[in-house]
């Protein structure tokens, strides 16, 4: 480790927040909106989710069937690579479990794709979307998802870094093999886990 | 395309410069430094006496071939990490930096392409015109900035000398009066096969590519980079 940067005293420190990963900062009240594309109109009724891959039953969902699954919510906390996190935040929508468990994945489905509608793609292993870990969200603090944070529908994986929370999500695909989605085949982790800054290949 | 990627380095500040209003242009001798493609970033971490971080990316100004990396920063008056640099760092200083990263904002200085900045999101664009100029191919370029006024606007001279379109919207600028960047200025720009680099605060960025797109450039072809905070309203907590 390299020493102490001269004259730096660091005046953000959150008083050891246990809630803060470390290397981020508590953004309070904003949240920002960081996307490498423009961002798309989608109108609820034209909204599908679809999951395939290494699935025993390929399934569309359309948006009144997607509400008509079971109803998750999450509140806690979000981290986004760019050092930012946001403290109790909460969504509303359906767990990824809820879509998993009627398309089924076969024994060899270990990884998942998720495809936006711009078609931006990220990579998780599949235990990190199931068990109650990830979501399809379309409300945050009890109103619509805004379509700057990827509305009308994101993926919510709150435990990694938000690159993995695909805003637009219109496809998850199970795979057998991992393969870098956007950001990771541009110089960021696989992973993405905050605790661990997990930021880059490599770390 | 692979873009080039360094891990964690020494830097020593050989200069710096304030030609902004609350900012500063850092002049980083990288220590076996990785050579960057125009438009990618650097991370400077700065570590307290009780090891305590912080990190910020800032984009990268230089050409690659500038033996030095040149990181524009602007101050943000509850910025830790840019009060910091902005304030307090000297000639002769040491840093830590991580870079070159990203591999999506690069120009690979051979393609035809619309470069879009507002305020300081032109610096990673003055590193693609920096690029061009120092390739002879200026002509594969084509620039638009805005900014409040010119005093405000990151490397004014070297984007007027590069031929940039400049919409100021607090004052004129030649015949054009004071006003936002609109279709209007873009139109003349575009030209079919660009790819369009678009760079600034979250609204900058989503009202150009929005206009970008309303002119028939195709979604796929325009990459964004957005930074700071949101400038859309948030529900009250």
């Amino acid at each position: 480790m390299p020493g102490p940067t001269r004259g730096f005293l660091g005046r953000r420190r959150a008083a050891g927040d246990p809630r803060l990963p470390p290397g981020q900062y508590d953004a309070g009240s904003d949240w920002p909106v960081l996307t490498a594309e423009p961002t798309p109109r989608i109108a609820p009724e034209t909204w599908t989710i679809t999951v395939d891959g290494e699935v025993e039953t390929p399934t569309t969902w359309t948006w009144d069937e997607a509400h008509a699954l079971p109803s998750s919510e999450y509140r806690g906390d979000i981290h986004c690579v760019t050092t930012w996190s946001k403290f109790d935040t909460r969504f509303g929508g359906i767990s990824v479990d809820s879509l998993l468990e009627l398309a089924r994945p076969t024994a060899e489905g270990r990884f998942v794709m998720a495809t936006s509608k711009t078609g931006y793609t990220t990579n998780l292993p599949i235990e990190d979307v199931t068990g109650g870990k990830a979501w399809l969200v379309w409300e945050f603090d009890g109103k619509p998802l805004t379509a700057e944070h990827g509305g009308p529908v994101r993926m919510l994986v709150p435990h990694l870094y938000f690159w993995k929370s695909a805003k637009w999500i219109s496809r998850i695909t199970v795979l057998k093999r991992d393969q870098p989605g956007f950001w990771e085949q541009n110089g960021y982790h696989d992973r993405g886990d905050p605790w661990k800054q997990q930021r880059y290949q490599g770390d | 395309m692979t873009a080039p990627a360094g891990g964690w380095r020494t830097a020593t500040v050989a200069g710096l410069r304030r030609p902004i209003a609350r900012s500063v242009e850092l002049r980083l001798d990288v220590h076996d430094r990785v050579d960057h493609l125009p438009g990618q970033h650097y991370v400077v971490r700065l570590t307290a006496e009780d090891g305590y971080t912080a990190q910020r990316s800032y984009s990268v100004a230089s050409a690659p071939g500038d033996p030095l990396v040149e990181l524009f920063v602007e101050r943000l008056d509850d910025g830790e990490v840019s009060t910091y640099l902005a304030d307090v760092v000297e000639p002769g200083d040491e840093l830590e930096v991580r870079g070159p990263i990203g591999g999506w904002f690069v120009w690979d200085g051979a393609t035809p392409a619309l470069l879009v900045g507002g305020g300081s999101g032109v610096v990673p664009l003055v590193a693609m015109v920096r690029h061009a100029r120092a390739l002879g191919r200026l002509d594969l370029l084509r620039v638009a900035v805005s900014a409040r006024t010119l005093a405000e606007l990151p490397y004014a001279d070297e984007l007027v000398e590069a031929g940039a379109l400049i919409a100021l919207t607090r004052e004129a600028h030649g015949i054009r009066p004071a006003a936002r960047l609109t279709d209007m200025d873009l139109l003349p720009l575009w030209e079919p096969g660009q790819t369009a680099y678009v760079c600034g605060s979250a609204g900058f960025a989503e009202s150009a590519s929005q206009l970008l797109v309303g002119l028939g450039l195709p979604p796929a072809s325009v990459r964004v980079e957005r930074f700071g905070p949101s400038a859309l309203e948030l529900p009250k907590r």
